[in-house]
Parts: structure tokens; C-alpha cells; sequence
């Protein structure tokens, strides 16, 4: 049992740091698909899916790492604030934008031919 | 592999800012901003370890709570126009 114990205790900023890189990872492929993709909503879908996600990854390798239990908190909040946050200020930009006329490029073809026409031009 | 991990980051954050300047409209250059602040909070987290200074935690939360009150603050000033504006719901549902 205690070697059990001994082995988790050597492994265990190894996983810390790994569960941390899969989040940065993770990150850049949000940011890359923030990059690409072509009109506002999609973007905002890559960026808010990437951020819940990936920062609760990487927070769960730095609650992994902490060496205190106050530490192991103050992240527990950070984690609690950006997942309610995120998703709202989200919701908050693409009401924003629905309501000041931008359309969606998915589904323009259907609404409106030649206004999908001169917007892929 | 922490300081692999901050790197990865801080690739992240150029991309993002390249899509923050280049932004067609003023909503892709938000969504830019808040998708930022929130990879410099896990930022500021992991150099923090990096440097065996947790402390710096206490930035990052400080960080989440500025970024989350800036990124509505500017969608309701372009929406109004105004800051004094009370954000209530209109009966036309508009």
C-alpha cells in the first residue's frame, strides 16, 4: 500500500504537467480554428467550445500540481468563474451580433441567393 | 513540459491577436479579446509554476473577473452607444 502511495506521489507532477499541455494543445487548435474559419458564429463556436474545455483540462493538471490545499481553491474558483462566464459572454456576443444584421454564411443559400452570392465574393 | 505548456500558450495568444487586428467586424475582434484573456489567465497560472510562485494565482483570478466585466461592457457600448443605458428586456423582445 504504501509503495502504491510512494509511486503516485513520483508520477504526480508528471501527469500535472502533461494534463497541462494537453490544455495549452488544445488552445492553439482553438485559436487556429479561430483563425480559419470563415464568418463570426463559427468562430465564436471554436473559441467558447475551446475555452471550457480546455482550460478545465489544464486546470485540472495545475490542481494536480498544487503543492497546497489554499492553491488547490483559488483554482477551483478560477475554474467555477471562467466555466459560468464563458459560455455567457459567449451567448452575449453572438446575441449581439444576430441583432446588429449579420447573418449566419451556413444556410445564406437557403434564406437569400444573391445576398449569399455577394457575400462569398 | 510546463514551460512547453506556456509556450503552446503563448503561441495561442499570437494567433489570437493576429485574428484580433485582422477581424473583418468589430464582433470577430471581441470574440478575439475574450477567447485572449482567458489563455493569459491559464497563462499567468502556469508561468506561475514554472517559476514555483503559486501566489501569482490570485492575477489570474483578478484577470478572469476584468476580462469577463470588459468583454460586456464593449458589446453594450456599441449596441447603445452609452454606458448609462439600464440593460433591461424591451416588450418587443428586441
Amino acid at each position: 500500500m504504501s509503495d502504491v502511495i510512494t509511486f503516485l506521489l513520483l508520477v504526480k507532477p508528471w501527469i500535472g504537467s502533461a494534463l497541462l499541455l494537453i490544455g495549452a494543445i488544445l488552445g492553439v487548435i482553438g485559436a487556429v480554428g479561430m483563425l480559419r474559419f470563415p464568418d463570426v458564429y463559427t468562430r465564436v463556436h471554436a473559441a467558447s467550445v475551446i475555452d471550457t474545455g480546455a482550460m478545465t483540462v489544464a486546470i485540472v493538471g495545475m490542481i494536480i500540481l498544487a503543492p497546497t490545499w489554499i492553491i488547490a481553491f483559488k483554482l477551483v474558483a478560477i475554474w467555477l468563474f471562467l466555466f459560468i462566464t464563458g459560455p455567457t459572454s459567449s451567448h452575449a456576443l453572438v446575441n449581439a451580433a444576430y441583432k446588429a444584421g449579420l447573418q449566419p454564411l451556413i444556410g445564406a443559400e437557403a434564406r437569400d441567393p444573391k445576398q449569399a452570392e455577394r457575400a462569398s465574393q | 513540459m510546463i514551460g512547453a505548456a506556456s509556450l503552446s500558450l503563448v503561441v495561442a495568444v499570437l494567433l489570437l491577436l493576429v485574428r484580433a487586428l485582422r477581424g473583418p467586424t468589430l464582433y470577430d475582434r471581441v470574440a478575439a479579446v475574450n477567447a485572449l484573456g482567458t489563455k493569459i489567465v491559464l497563462l499567468i497560472g502556469a508561468i506561475g509554476f514554472l517559476l514555483g510562485r503559486p501566489e501569482w494565482l490570485d492575477i489570474a483570478l483578478l484577470y478572469a473577473l476584468i476580462n469577463f466585466v470588459t468583454t460586456i461592457a464593449i458589446l453594450k457600448f456599441f449596441r447603445y452607444r452609452s454606458f448609462q443605458v439600464p440593460m433591461v428586456r424591451r416588450e418587443d423582445g428586441s
